[in-house]
């Protein structure tokens, strides 16, 4: 190789750059005056790095000796998982200054996680897939423990960090059997020497190696059988990281098993479908049940992501192009519910201390009317309730599901999600009909109403204007689904 | 290539006993002492099969820096280990009993098919008349630049991380400040006074 | 293949001495000595009196930090040894690359300098 290829990763050159400048320039800082200065200027940075992402365009181009791709479902993920990450690094700043552990590296690690999932989302070889799996993981690790004087935030940070080091060797594992046995670790060439007719079968050494990579992805995911790390992490890890860490990291990940289970692998949809509508099912069934019982709050949010990821699985195992529009449609709605729900718990503070559990909600509607309205709208779409847009998620989904033959799979969707709908909609009856609890306290905080104003507008309005959404998720499913 | 099949059952056989007894040793410093046992032998193979650069790093990296690393966390950790091996022997036959199900499900689903002795074209790990280390050279920095640098940021993030979670400031303790101690004049500290004989001062 | 591995037979002979020497040297001991173990033999000695407690003492969690910097930057050096021996023939792009690896860790050590972190307070 003679010259680098840079062009299609100008985005990531530019995060990659400015995170670790700014890194530099934190260390110079007093720490207070850096803490305050850093959180915005990473947001800008994140929102410049889509618009960097959008004007890259969609054409779908190779840097590094192809071991990145850019193109359009690259690009749409991209877009919305920078979108999402600068949401929560945006709410994060009051949270930890309230409980006195701002720190300027938690919008740098943010930056350096960010950089990650585009790695991810743009992965062409199972080496990049490694790395920027490794990338994206260790910032959140640290982020889930970052207040370190809390005993509950340190387990919920270690728990995530033994889990997710198991993940990676999972990961690892099945790239280096798929590698072995097929010798090759371009993803292009792997889908060239064991696509078309009379082509070579996929060794077993690989197909096994292939298991292994879809139970990391699913280890990241929160996906039963690989969820028990959730729970306990959402609880355990401050407010604003989990926020962080439940809507664009998913992303990322759902992208990157779209891109290996459809490109090297996409001649053998019949050997991992199995395995992914197994996955489906359990992640559907667990979190719709175990949710019921749960009375914080943020353990119901773990709880509700592992239903989610397991109707996005749906669409998944569908394995053509409607299967991946819809996934990308369903985490792309699923990242804004979330993000606005967490921004909502973020405004729970009573006498200068959060609060999460479920009752503490009891009445909000007749002592704080619009953040009542907001959660609702939220709790009403993460049902799945229409006219909303989690409704419209779980449509396309379960449409595709159908169109490839996995009605019963749909039939079993559809069931847990009435059976989630209790639970969703068991907090709007606390809001609305339940004897009002002490009011939450006044916070001045315009970055949280912002997000949370805006993502319960989005799950509103979607009905009215979703062409953008619904043509960009096509445009990106197509280019990984030829037909 | 006899005795080579032999040196590797043997590396490979106390690697794997080695492996068992890093959780089954009661002493938690002697679990990390196998495991440096594990890391030389797994060196042994890395050589065994021709990488030599990643083999020599294994033992530089693995026992000389990160066995040691876990021998700071066992030795920081100050709690009961046998109280904490308790669940151990409790949960072993039922983690036995899983896993012994597993294996004879692997074996029946993967024995029916027949899994091939080599792997697919397998690469040289060096081309001929060039050592291990060029070799690796030679592709590490230009072709996989991009993984090569994507190594750097994660290195960078540990650095970031390590810091962020551990580092804590003692207001109380003194600390080393240079330009302070070289600015420091005699006549700040010092006072220099007549002494009468017999009387004070 | 056959000549690489036969470089390394010295240290496969080296290594089986050492572990024969090692197995004969305790074996003599265990074998030639009197064993009469008791109770107070085996205890740990402390100048004379009862020990007061485990000899296990907690470490301070700043050995961790300086050990996982050690890390860090040993990882750094031992991408250093294929670079040096192929720098010749890997060209401009092999030598920018690794000098844009080494500016980014400097940051990180730069970060590591100005925190405090290699203070030992």
């Amino acid at each position: 190789m003679t010259g680098l290829v840079v062009g299609p990763a100008v985005p990531e050159a530019f995060l990659f750059l400015v995170a670790t400048l700014l890194l530099g320039v934190g260390a110079f800082l007093p720490e207070r005056r850096a803490a305050e200065v850093m959180t915005p200027v990473a947001v800008i940075v994140l929102l410049v790095t889509a618009m960097l992402v959008m004007a890259v365009g969609p054409g779908r181009a190779f840097a590094f000796g192809g071991h990145f791709v850019h193109d359009g479902f690259a690009a749409f993920l991209k877009v919305v998982a920078l979108v999402v990450a600068a949401g929560a690094v945006l709410v994060a700043p009051g949270w930890f200054a309230d409980e006195r552990t701002a720190r300027f590296e938690y919008p740098i690690l943010a930056l350096f996680s960010a950089l990650g999932m585009l790695m991810m989302v743009s992965a062409n070889s199972l080496l990049a897939l490694y790395m920027a799996v490794e990338l994206h993981s260790l910032p959140l690790y640290v982020m889930a423990a970052i207040k370190r004087d809390s005993l509950r935030a340190s387990e919920a940070g270690l728990k995530y960090f033994v889990l997710g080091a198991l993940a990676s060797g999972l990961l690892l594992y099945g790239a280096s059997l798929v590698y072995g046995f097929t010798g090759t670790l371009m993803f292009d060439e792997l889908a060239r020497a064991h696509a078309g007719a009379g082509a070579a079968p996929l060794p077993l050494g690989a197909l096994v190696g292939l298991i292994f990579l879809v139970a990391g992805f699913a280890f990241k995911l929160a996906a039963v059988p690989f969820h028990m790390w959730t729970p306990d992490v959402y609880e355990g890890a401050p407010t604003p990281v989990v926020a962080f860490v439940a809507a664009a990291p998913k992303l990322a990940a759902v992208g990157l098993a779209l891109r290996v289970l459809h490109e090297p692998f996409g001649a053998f949809a019949d050997e991992w479908r199995q395995v992914i509508v197994l996955v489906a099912l359990g992640s559907m069934i667990l979190g719709a049940f175990a949710a019921i019982g749960q009375t914080n709050l943020k353990r119901l949010m773990a709880y509700s992501t592992i239903g989610h990821v397991g109707y996005a699985f749906v669409g998944l195992a569908a394995g053509t192009a409607t299967g991946v529009q819809g996934v990308l449609v369903y985490m792309a709605i699923y990242a804004v519910m979330t993000l606005g729900t967490f921004a909502c718990i973020l405004m729970m503070r009573r006498q200068g201390r959060y609060v999460e559990a479920i009752d503490d909600l009891a009445g909000l509607s007749r002592t704080d009317p619009l953040m009542a309205l907001a959660l609702a709208l939220l709790m009403f779409s993460l049902a799945g309730i229409p006219p909303l847009a989690g409704f419209f998620a779980k449509l396309y989904v379960f449409l595709a599901a159908v169109e490839a033959g996995l009605v019963w799979l749909a039939v079993v969707g559809v069931l847990t999600s009435v059976v989630g709908a209790f639970y969703y909609l068991r907090i709007v009856k606390l809001m609305y009909f339940d004897e009002p609890a002490e009011a939450f306290d006044r916070l001045r905080r315009p970055e949280l109403q912002l997000v949370a104003a805006a993502s319960a507008a989005f799950v509103a309005l979607f009905l009215l204007w979703p062409t953008p959404l619904l043509s960009a998720a096509e445009a990106a499913a197509r280019v990984l689904v030829g037909s | 290539m006899t005795a080579a099949l032999f040196v590797f059952y043997l590396l490979a056989f106390v690697t794997v006993a080695a492996a068992v007894m890093v959780i089954a040793a009661r002493n938690p410093v002697h679990a990390v002492l196998f495991l440096i046992l594990a890391f030389f032998n797994s060196a042994g193979l890395l050589i065994l099969v021709g990488a030599e650069l990643v083999g020599m790093l294994l033992i530089v990296v693995y026992v000389g820096a990160v066995a040691v690393l876990f021998l700071f966390v066992v030795m920081m950790l100050d709690i009961n280990f046998v109280q904490l091996r308790e669940g151990f022997l409790q949960y072993l036959p039922v983690g036995a009993l899983v896993g012994l199900v597993l294996l004879v499900e692997l074996i029946m689903v993967l024995g029916t098919r027949v899994v091939p002795t080599t792997a697919a074209a397998m690469p040289r790990a060096a081309p001929e008349g060039v050592t291990n280390a060029e070799a690796l050279g030679r592709l590490l920095y230009t072709d996989y630049f991009y993984l090569f640098q994507a190594a750097g940021v994660v290195l960078l993030v540990a650095i970031v991380g390590a810091i962020t979670l551990t580092l804590r400031h003692r207001p109380d303790a003194r600390r080393q400040d240079i330009a302070a101690q070289v600015r420091r004049r005699p006549q700040d500290t010092l006072e220099v006074r007549k002494v009468r004989p017999r009387s004070g001062i | 293949m056959a000549d690489y591995l036969a470089e390394y037979l010295p240290v496969l002979i080296f290594l089986a001495i050492a572990i024969a020497l090692a197995a004969m040297i305790v074996m003599a001991s265990w074998m030639i000595a009197p064993q009469h173990p008791e109770r107070e033999k085996l205890s740990a000695y402390e100048c004379g009196f009862e020990p007061f407690d485990d000899a296990r003492g907690r470490f301070d969690v700043r050995f961790y930090l300086v050990a996982i910097l050690f890390i860090v930057f040993d990882l750094e050096v031992a991408f250093l040894f294929p670079w040096a021996v192929a720098l010749g023939e890997i060209g401009v792009l092999g030598f920018w690359s690794m000098m844009l690896f080494l500016a980014v860790l400097t940051v990180g050590f730069v970060y590591e300098w100005r925190k405090g972190a290699l203070e030992w307070e």
